[in-house]
């Protein structure tokens, strides 16, 4: 057998040598600040990603809790209106576009995919740091035009008060998410080429970890959708310049054509929030759980669906516009379909964890909050594509509640699981482990409450995007913000212990959670290369159990070259 | 830079480190751009779609301001674009084969053509701010604001032929769409002009050839198409209307 | 290398072709053609003069088989931003049209 230089990777797990601790890793490599800043390796280059994430995650976050500090009481006491208007737009852009799109796919993706597939870096280098200085110019304009007195549209820019009536500074804004967007693309550009053409020996598309396989839809949805909205957002600039257009009714134009074309990209956004985590979950699940993850092809498949179906129900955001019935009918079907992946996923995993060796540490306390919170997202989403409940629905805080449980509830935990995870990877330290069950359930329940309340009010009619409201909400609003508090509480946590473990955390050896993928297979921090030899992939991603020889005859693909 | 006839022992000196050969690099170079040009045709998309709308909507104003257009300026730019597509797939099967100086001078004409292309489109956005054609107060002090040719009045190459059914105001969206899309389409052509002359400059010092000649290649997969999306923009603004009515 | 060099004579050829299609759109352009035939001629010339660029020029005839599947996809996903947004606007008026 041809696999003589690969027996360092056929070792059975346990005897599998623990290199010594690393004198050299991508950390310590280079010293100096123009080492990171001018940096083509994409495990810093990630790093440099979750430093920048993570402050504007804290700026969306301020602006959450003056929203919840607001609605705390009935009347509009703590800020006006108009002030009010701008904080929940703010709070939305932020979380959007500069928090929740990059997450998963510029800190975990960029870090991981060249390991997971054997690769020394991602296809385009200088493409990944050229897409860290987009996305920071793009913040940068963004918080000018924050700072300069804000925007009040809704982070849905919906015209023609965008175009026409506001006084805010939207061009600015949108001139800021137009460049960000730019960084998306490249960021799905390069992952795209590199999974096509810079997998390992043996890796095949199989015998990919399913964290590559979502990341591969995340990106597809990069590539088709953001020019979409990167040209609805110019028109729009134009139009706003200009002071007439396309959307314009004085012209004979339109204002829902711009719904479309927002929502055309801004659907298919909401899976680039949340397919990453579900790459992470699928990890977690599969590995906390020491069991082969149930149904890879229907999991790694329901990636691609999600991504293809995803691009096809946009107009159930525009259920209630002048849209036509009869699309509205087609579009809510088809949003019907889209829940279908996303359930097959849920299904699988469930079926992982049965009659498996569930060890509950922080990230498998992480998914198993998103299995759940990201079902009753899901399913609450329901209501919501059938067209007449909509009616009733609509722009009410069930929508609020609805994304924020897959958002949050979901995309958020799967961030923070995957975090935990590879921590140890990415720093060489372990985060305090009782800590880290401690937040991970303050969180979980500090989210509920914020949330829960929410689905109630909104179904009793207390509509979104009002600073004041009945009396009649109040006890549903404060309950909301006392969850919000306790959230917020359990977000710092992490926050202060991460940067504790960086130089005060145990150390961590190659592979602290003794487990089967190739990025456990190289020293922690890894060392800038990735590896030092280039692996040669004969095993399955989640091979918890040496394959028997009557098992693999027949079924092995004898495809060593490169493919 | 010289070319190198073999691989050396630590690969070409245009290998970069993280691939494990030129085959692998250019493989993804290719596909790389081709990714990017994907997100290209729906940038691209999103303009087609509004226009494909409008003129569903009104095709009567969509036809009197697309005669009011210059065919010919217009043939004329798609015939130079044609010809720049041309030489500039001959400036990449000249690298392939290794003959620098007609890969040179294939690039050189091919930048002339592209800037000639840009040289029309400055003189017909010109005439549309003469005629008072450009939409909404995007020019300040020259509000939209054409001269209608009336019934009876000879014809005017500088006055707008509104025919039955037609309103100013989608006259003005026709000219919203066309100055956005050629104006991308312009501005695409600018950033191509940008990387033609990279390719020159580096041309110009051997650093393409047989075997790394992948920049060229790619380059010119997006001349191609910028030129493709001029291929659909000329019959879409141009010859709507051409089959009724006056024309200009 | 894996590369196929297209010959001069094929870019010519094509060159030629994409000329002839250019004249012949613009004398088309002066027919007055029935129902929305205008158009369509116009379409049809420009997509095969398109096709023949990306073919050729772009060598996607001698090119591997996932570039193929790249450029159908991205024509297909704008295929569905067209047929979506058009089944809106063109069923808007079907149900008031019921009832008056």
């Amino acid at each position: 057998m041809p696999f003589v230089a690969n027996e360092k990777f056929m070792q059975p797990i346990e005897s599998f040598e623990v290199p010594a601790p690393p004198k050299v890793n991508y950390i310590n490599a280079q010293y100096g600040l123009k080492s990171w800043l001018l940096t083509k390796d994409h495990k810093r280059i990630a790093l440099l990603y979750l430093g920048s994430i993570t402050f504007f995650f804290f700026i969306g976050g301020i602006y959450a809790l003056m929203i919840r500090l607001e609605l705390l009481t009935p009347q509009g006491d703590f800020l006006q209106s108009a002030t009010y208007n701008k904080v929940f737009t703010q709070h939305g852009i932020i979380m959007i576009f500069f928090f929740l799109i990059p997450s998963i796919p510029a800190t975990l993706g960029n870090f991981l995919i060249p390991m997971m597939i054997g690769a020394k870096d991602l296809a385009f280098p200088r493409i990944n740091l050229l897409s860290w200085y987009i996305y920071l110019l793009g913040g940068v304009i963004t918080i000018y035009a924050l700072l300069a007195g804000g925007v009040d549209t809704g982070w849905t820019f919906y015209t023609p008060y965008s175009t026409t009536f506001s006084n805010s500074y939207v061009v600015a804004t949108g001139l800021g998410i137009f460049i960000n967007g730019f960084s998306s693309i490249l960021t799905g550009l390069n992952f795209i080429v590199t999974i096509h053409t810079m997998r390992a020996p043996g890796m095949t598309w199989f015998r990919m970890p399913l964290f590559l396989w979502s990341h591969y839809a995340t990106s597809l949805i990069m590539i088709l959708g953001t020019p979409v909205i990167a040209i609805t957002i110019l028109l729009l600039a134009f139009e706003r310049v200009a002071k007439v257009g396309i959307f314009n009714p004085a012209l004979g134009g339109d204002p829902v054509l711009f719904q479309h074309l927002f929502w055309f990209y801004s659907h298919p956004a909401v899976y680039i929030m949340v397919l990453p985590s579900m790459g992470v979950i699928s990890e977690l699940v599969a590995n906390f759980s020491r069991k082969n993850i149930f149904g890879y092809s229907f999991v790694a498949f329901s990636s691609l669906a999600i991504a293809v179906f995803g691009f096809l129900v946009w107009g159930h955001h525009l259920f209630v516009t002048p849209q036509s019935v009869y699309a509205g009918m087609i579009f809510s079907f088809l949003s019907f379909a889209v829940a279908i992946p996303s359930a097959i996923k849920v299904f699988n995993w469930t079926a992982t964890l049965y009659k498996s060796s569930i060890s509950y540490d922080t990230p498998m306390l992480y998914a198993l909050g998103f299995i759940g919170l990201f079902t009753v997202g899901g399913m609450t989403g329901l209501f919501l594509a059938s067209l007449a409940v909509d009616v009733h629905l609509s722009d009410t805080y069930f929508v609020v509640a609805h994304f924020h449980y897959i958002m949050v509830g979901g995309a958020l935990m799967g961030y923070l699981g995957g975090l935990h995870y590879w921590w140890p990877k990415i720093t060489g330290r372990m985060y305090p482990e009782g800590w880290g069950r401690f937040s991970a359930l303050v969180i979980y329940v500090g989210f509920n409450l914020t949330f829960l309340p929410q689905f109630v009010a909104g179904y009793l009619g207390m509509p979104r995007r009002y600073h004041a409201y009945p009396p009649e909400f109040q006890v549903f609003n404060v309950l909301s913000t006392a969850g919000a508090s306790i959230l917020g509480f359990g977000m710092l946590i992490p926050a202060i212990y991460f940067v504790w473990s960086m130089r005060y955390g145990r150390h961590a050896d190659a592979n602290p959670w003794h487990l089967p993928g190739l990025e456990w297979r190289t020293q922690s921090p890894p060392p800038t290369e990735n590896f030092e030899v280039t692996p040669i992939v004969t095993w399955d991603a989640y091979e918890f159990a040496p394959r028997e020889e009557t098992e693999v005859v027949g079924k092995f693909r004898p495809e060593l070259e490169r493919t | 830079m010289s070319h190198a006839a073999t691989e050396h022992v630590h690969g070409h000196p245009a290998l970069q480190h993280h691939f494990e050969n030129m085959e692998q690099q250019r493989e993804a170079g290719t596909l790389g751009m081709w990714v990017f040009l994907v997100t290209e045709i729906m940038f691209f998309g999103g303009m087609f779609l509004a226009y494909s709308l409008y003129r569903w909507k009104y095709p009567a104003a969509f036809a009197s301001a697309s005669n009011h257009l210059d065919i010919w300026l217009g043939a004329f730019n798609t015939g130079v674009l044609i010809l720049s597509s041309f030489t500039m797939a001959l400036a990449v099967y000249f690298t392939q084969i290794g003959k620098q100086r007609p890969q040179v001078l294939c690039l050189v004409l091919t930048l002339v053509l592209g800037l000639t292309f840009l040289g029309v489109k400055g003189v017909e956005y010109h005439d549309k701010y003469e005629d008072s054609l450009i939409p909404g107060q995007l020019i300040p002090g020259r509000p939209f604001g054409p001269k209608v040719l009336k019934h009876g009045e000879p014809e005017d190459h500088h006055k707008l032929d509104l025919q039955e059914g037609a309103t100013l105001g989608q006259v003005e969206m026709f000219y919203w769409i066309y100055f956005a899309m050629t104006g991308m389409h312009a501005l695409h052509m600018i950033i191509g002009a940008g990387l033609l002359t990279y390719l020159l400059i580096f041309s110009i010092k051997r650093r393409f050839g047989p075997e790394y000649h992948s920049p060229v290649e790619v380059i010119g997969l997006y001349w191609h198409f910028v030129d493709i999306v001029w291929i659909f923009l000329f019959p879409l603004l141009y010859l709507l209307g051409r089959h009724v009515g006056h024309v200009s | 290398m894996s590369e196929h060099i297209v010959p001069v004579r094929v870019y010519a050829t094509i060159f030629l072709i994409l000329l002839v299609g250019t004249a012949l759109t613009v004398w088309a352009a002066f027919m007055d053609f029935p129902w929305r035939l205008n158009t369509i001629v116009a379409l049809t010339i420009a997509t095969v003069k398109a096709t023949f660029v990306v073919l050729y020029f772009m060598h996607v005839r001698y090119s591997a088989r996932l570039v193929w599947v790249i450029i159908i996809s991205a024509l297909f996903w704008m295929a569905i931003l067209f047929a979506f947004t058009f089944a809106d606007y063109v069923t808007r008026d079907w149900l008031s049209l019921q009832i008056g």
